[in-house]
């Protein structure tokens, strides 16, 4: 958005935020919320699934059960694509650039943002709780359903940043044409 | 990655072999095949025990026909024991693979030994060969068994390309000329002090973290023990005290303070006297040696070892419980053979005798 014409004086830093278009930022934070997300559950997967497969040598039994870990390390990158899709429906094209379709870029690059690091965060514990399963189901399998309430708790933590994601991100509205620039 | 990773980096490179060795302990001989063990009459019938054991299987000595001898038993039971740490080799990567090859150093000590101590009374080259113990072959292996070489012509054509050439260096000072059985100790416990210090230094320096702390506590109740085993084995003998300090490894809740009075020591009470004031943890074994108790201080030594290695295990994302793992079933393979000479030999009340991976300390 061109500023340099208009009568209200404008510092430097922010006739750089000015003229940075809204689309970066709502593309970005959809970008973000979808690839730090699956990253959360590659990690998350990868930590739980090789001690999965080393204790499955020695315990088969323990397969089947176990696949809950991988289970909810999955769920992260489906929180993602869920984000990154809702908000993608929301980046409409509009000619000039109001006041709102700045807050529609800058509400959706954080609501990303958070969404993706929260599950990354959330895939890490999982991933470590999930391999501590493995191995306590293992050594004796009463264990198991006991420490499953542990990454149950650990897996919440996708299902907030997902949520207040959402949240903040449905205030955003290209095109709504409020609060023009001055 | 230089260094094993942490709580959430471990596993992508090391999980796998941590699942394997996990399992490999939970297959360990427990209470009740132990007690199954003892129970039998013959060989034939330990055999029969052990293929029923998920740790042995239904091959274990499957083309062995009586009569059995102890001896058989024990070379299985070691072939198995290598098989699984040659998977676990063959399928790690660095600094993994280097922390094995740790493992076969101490192997490594006691081959050069006997290939020594076996030249020095003429015996032939090809059975010492067979009797080294696998894990610590190295090549050129047979030109050690050759007779009247010093240790300066040893390390210079064999052990200088060998891991063990930085150990050599304490061994190097002594005079040179032909070895006998006394020296060959004290080469043998100056290389494992060296070993040991090396070990320690690269655990604690070089991988740090979960790893280091767990292998730290390992190694010190180990030079702790050489410390104990070195004074108590060089009363009535040639070995001066000034010697002596130089075998006893630079770490341990003995050294320095402890160590120093041992090396003063003249006779076990004193050795006992020492341990009680300044290592307390050591206390309760020391009466063994002061009264008339059941066990001997080897086998409480061993007791201690068993629990610290038992215990390893309750930490995760780290290297030790590898280390610890094969010192049990090396244990394990000790108690099998025990079990098996009392059945031999008809010795049936000293079969419990052998040393329960189950204990807490």
């Amino acid at each position: 958005m061109d500023v340099t014409n208009s009568t209200f004086k404008y510092t430097d830093l922010e006739i750089f935020f000015i003229e940075i278009s809204p689309y970066t930022f709502a593309n970005l934070g959809a970008a973000l919320a979808i690839s730090l997300s699956v990253m959360a559950a590659a990690w998350g997967i990868a930590l739980t699934g090789t001690t999965i497969l080393g204790q499955a040598v020695s315990s088969p039994r323990i397969r089947t059960k176990n696949i809950i870990s991988v289970i909810f390390c999955e769920a992260l990158a489906i929180y993602g694509i869920i984000t990154a899709i809702i908000v993608q429906l929301k980046i409409k094209d509009t000619q000039v650039f109001y006041g709102s379709d700045y807050f529609a870029g800058f509400a959706i690059f954080w609501s990303g943002l958070l969404v993706g690091f929260s599950n990354l965060a959330c895939g890490i514990a999982v991933g470590v709780a999930g391999s501590s399963a493995a191995i306590a189901d293992a050594a004796n399998p009463e264990l198991f359903i006991k420490v499953l309430v542990i990454e149950i708790f650990a897996s919440a933590l996708g299902l907030f940043g997902l949520i207040v994601g959402i949240v903040q991100a449905n205030a955003a509205d290209f095109g709504l044409n409020k609060f023009p620039l001055m | 990655m230089s260094t094993p990773g942490s709580l959430a980096t471990f596993n992508i490179n090391d999980g796998y072999l941590e699942g394997i060795v996990r399992g490999y302990h939970l297959n360990l001989l427990s209470g009740s095949d132990y007690t199954n063990l003892t129970q039998c009459d013959v060989l034939e019938d330990l055999k029969l025990a052990l293929q029923n054991t998920t740790g042995y299987g239904a091959d274990f000595m499957s083309d062995e026909h009586p009569p059995l001898y102890t001896t058989t038993i024990q070379e299985h039971a070691t072939q198995l024991m290598i098989s699984q740490f040659e998977y676990i080799r063959r399928n790690s990567v660095q600094p993994l693979t280097k922390f094995l090859e740790f493992i076969t150093y101490g192997y490594m000590i006691d081959n050069v030994v006997l290939l020594i101590t076996g030249a020095m009374h003429d015996r032939n080259i090809a059975e010492l060969v067979n009797k080294c113990h696998p894990l610590g072959v190295f090549p050129a292996m047979e030109a050690i068994a050759v007779e009247n070489q010093s240790v300066e012509d040893i390390y210079n054509t064999v052990l200088i390309d060998t891991p063990l050439a930085p150990y050599m260096k304490g061994c190097l000072t002594d005079a040179g000329g032909s070895l006998d059985e006394k020296e060959m100790e004290v080469v043998r416990n100056t290389l494992y002090k060296a070993y040991l210090e090396d070990f320690d230094r690269y655990c604690t320096e070089e991988l740090g973290g979960i790893t280091g702390e767990v292998m730290h506590q390992l190694l010190e109740f180990e030079a702790d023990r050489r410390a104990i085993n070195i004074t108590l084995n060089s009363f009535n003998t040639d070995l001066q005290k000034e010697d002596r300090v130089n075998l006893y490894p630079k770490l341990g809740l003995l050294y320095p303070v402890c160590t120093e009075k041992l090396a003063k020591a003249d006779d076990p009470e004193e050795v006992v006297k020492a341990v009680m004031e300044l290592a307390k943890e050591y206390s309760k074994y020391m009466q063994s040696l002061s009264s008339e108790s059941d066990k001997t201080l080897e086998d409480s030594f061993f007791e201690h070892e068993v629990a610290l290695h038992q215990r390893s295990f309750e930490q995760q994302f780290g290297y030790a419980i590898f280390y610890s793992y094969f010192k049990l079933k090396e244990q394990e393979i000790r108690n099998i053979l025990w079990i098996a000479e009392c059945i031999l030999q008809d010795h049936k009340n000293e079969i419990n005798h052998y040393i329960p991976l189950d204990v807490v300390v």
